[in-house]
């Protein structure tokens, strides 16, 4: 890194008024985008709203925008954003802003919640475990989109989701897909029920931002391709 | 905003639009040669069954299709809403339609 | 749902401009253009009927190098719209791999091109 200082800019406010803050904060080896949030919040402003938990990519808290896109940022090496050695940090796009970087998620888990991407199972625990074919065509489309830690990058990246309050969008139908591919799932007609309504996979014109920027390099783009193919089988009366 | 029926709508006269476009794509590039008149027009088209399907199917598939496109656009980039964005999806699919077939009836057998 | 206290509808994202998003505001735009274009084409042409000799003098006009550069780019909107078209369909229902879907759209358009240049010369 050229210089020892950062120039950090940080929205502060809530989703009625927001402004940008300037801070300024000791560059690190290895340092991360939370690292310099967190020392922001440490050292210059204790009222600094933020979230993060565990710090290595894996719980989907910290996600933010950062120069005007979304990344998580406890595994976004500042070195890589700054530009002229500064960088513009904002809460996630799409979302409520409760205070500063953090969001409402709500939106986002209830639309997780509407696309069915819930478990529906028929077995009980007296029932044996069923067994898993890792070579299935299908399991391997569930497997394509299992990793995903519910960041709300992709969420936050997509402009349909911005300019259509009703669309579920990528990481919900995503989960909609995995589960429809799911051997031991059995919610087939109620979750291409739900992924057929206004706010449906239908709304999605591929732009691929989703795919772009998914930090665990998912693909909800294409997975919401499969629930347009499964639902147009299903218009044809096939595959009911 | 989309459900699967718009969709389907959509994309199934994409589909049967594909090879129309084409066809007429070429005929443009045709009938440009030695420059365009009403006589010439009128000379390819005019009684014509073949042509009147050909432009007939493309004028009802185009209002589908148009009508359904524009809608998801006024609604994502102009906020129309309920009734008024069902209101404006008819008033485009059945302008088009009314124009195109007055246009297409114009050239084939008026 | 906590909907209501949006972010503004335009909230800014930077970044956009990966391909895919270029194909899809293209594919928009060109639409869009084509949908506020038709009503004008249906009407010129119907003056076949209504009004030849005003056809006539519209269509004189074509010879004009303002509007021969205007048809162009509505021949460039409707390829362009078509062809983002195929792509789109193409991406949404066949299973095929992205290098495979890439493969397709090139030597369609590459086809379309060559066959295009065959037939200028032809006439």
């Amino acid at each position: 890194m050229s210089s020892d200082v950062i120039q950090v800019a940080i929205q502060r406010g809530s989703s009625e008024a927001s402004h940008n803050e300037m801070f300024e904060v000791p560059a690190f080896d290895s340092q991360t985008v939370l690292d310099v949030v967190s020392w922001v919040q440490q050292n210059t402003d204790p009222t600094l709203s933020y979230r993060f938990a565990c710090r290595v990519g894996m719980c989907g808290s910290c996600a933010m925008m950062v120069n005007g896109v979304p990344r998580w940022t406890c595994r976004t090496h500042i070195s890589k954003v700054l530009v002229d050695n500064k960088v513009e940090i904002a809460p996630l796009r799409n979302l409520p802003v409760i205070k500063d970087l953090v969001v409402d998620m709500d939106p986002f888990f209830d639309k997780w919640v509407e696309a069915e991407g819930v478990h529906h199972g028929t077995l009980t625990r007296d029932d044996p475990i069923a067994p898993i074919d890792d070579t299935t065509a299908k399991r391997v489309e569930a497997n394509a989109g299992i990793e995903c830690i519910n960041c709300s990058v992709c969420y936050a990246a997509c402009d349909t989701v911005t300019a259509n309050s009703e669309y579920l969008g990528p990481a919900a139908l995503q989960r909609a897909w995995t589960l429809l591919n799911d051997a031991k799932d059995e919610g087939r007609t109620a979750i291409l029920d739900a992924v057929s309504g206004k706010g449906g996979c239908h709304n999605c014109h591929s732009m691929g931002s989703c795919t772009t920027y998914c930090p665990n390099e998912l693909d909800p783009m294409s997975a919401i391709a499969g629930l347009k193919r499964e639902t147009a089988k299903r218009f044809f009366g096939r595959g009911g | 905003m989309l459900d699967t029926r718009l969709y389907m709508a959509q994309r199934i006269t994409a589909i049967l639009m594909a090879p129309l476009v084409l066809g007429h794509l070429a005929v443009m590039i045709y009938a440009v040669q030695g420059g365009l008149s009403t006589a010439e027009i009128l000379g390819r088209t005019q009684g014509s069954i073949l042509w009147f399907m050909f432009y007939g199917t493309f004028v009802v598939a185009v209002a589908i299709h148009g009508a359904i496109g524009v809608r998801t656009v006024i609604y994502e980039w102009a906020g129309v809403k309920g009734t008024a964005l069902t209101i404006f999806t008819l008033v485009i699919g059945l302008g088009l339609f009314v124009l195109g077939a007055r246009a297409v009836w114009a050239v084939t057998f008026a | 749902m906590g909907g209501d206290i949006r972010m503004s509808r335009f909230a800014h994202i930077k970044g956009r401009a990966h391909p895919l998003w270029i194909a899809y505001i293209l594919h928009r735009i060109s639409g869009l253009a084509l949908a506020l274009f038709l009503p004008l084409h249906f009407w010129v042409l119907a003056m076949a009927m209504t009004d030849p000799s005003k056809l006539d003098a519209f269509l004189g006009m074509t010879e004009s190098v303002v509007v021969k550069v205007a048809e162009f780019g509505l021949v460039f909107l409707l390829a362009v719209h078509m062809f983002g078209g195929l792509r789109l369909m193409a991406m949404e229902w066949l299973p095929w791999s992205p290098p495979q879907k890439t493969l397709a759209a090139t030597a369609a358009a590459a086809s379309f091109l060559i066959a295009t240049l065959f037939f200028l010369k032809a006439v």
